[in-house]
């Protein structure tokens, strides 16, 4: 029962990486790129997640919380850029 | 029986709770994909997607406690990460565009007397201009 509703989560987060790839190609903005590169790293960090059920390992875990964590401070970084024209100032 | 029965309803709450996270997040995605403008945009991933990805790692967290009888708290860990950062985001890239559609005059009527309120200082601001300069000195 587990391994077909990971094999359905793996299809379907599967699926979500792709809109966001084809929003990420699409957007006509830059801020849409950053908010699809922001919801690719919400999608990525779920798929490590489902692997790491599905091989019944612990240890995918301080991976999954280092991209959350990158993938915030990139869309603050990308943010930033886009008010101020600077990161740091 | 009773024996038998446990572990089921744990399988059962797993595989309920993976399916749920996942349905949240390809709704998410979608939302991104096929809402019109930025500012719709930005609801679907920021609600959505967030719910779904907490779903999943609550799931993985009832698994291996069902599986090693250990609590992992990293899955807790990375879901409040993940719950606490999504509004300071959502928050940055609503207010990035707002500042992109102001300098290209793009910016939507509010149909209220006063403007948008990151814009339309009130009148006792001693400094009307804060945030809005360039290079702020240092």
């Amino acid at each position: 029962m587990i391994e077909l509703a990971v094999a359905i989560g793996f299809a379907a987060v599967g699926l979500g990486t792709i809109f966001c790839l084809i929003r990420l190609a699409l957007g006509p903005d830059a801020v849409d790129r950053a908010l699809a590169l922001d919801t690719l790293v919400v999608n990525a960090v779920a798929l490590i997640m489902l692997l790491g059920i599905a091989q019944a390992t612990a240890i995918h875990f301080e991976a999954a919380l280092l991209i959350a964590m990158l993938g915030f401070v990139g869309t603050i970084a990308f943010c930033k850029f886009m008010l101020r024209g600077d990161v740091i100032e | 029986m009773s024996g038998d029965l446990l572990p089921w309803l744990g399988q059962a709450l797993v595989a309920l709770l993976l399916l749920a996270g996942s349905f949240f997040l390809v709704v998410g995605s979608w939302g991104l994909l096929r809402l019109p403008t930025l500012l719709q945009r930005l609801h679907a991933p920021t609600k959505a997607t967030t719910l779904g990805v907490g779903g999943i790692l609550i799931a993985s967290m009832v698994h291996f406690l069902l599986e090693d009888g250990r609590l992992s708290v990293h899955e807790l860990l990375i879901t409040l990460f993940l719950f606490l950062t999504a509004p300071v985001t959502a928050y940055m890239l609503a207010k990035a565009q707002l500042h992109r559609a102001r300098l290209e005059g793009g910016l939507p009527p509010t149909g209220r007397p006063v403007g948008w309120a990151t814009f339309d200082p009130a009148a006792s601001d001693p400094d009307p201009d804060r945030g809005l300069r360039p290079d702020r000195g240092g």
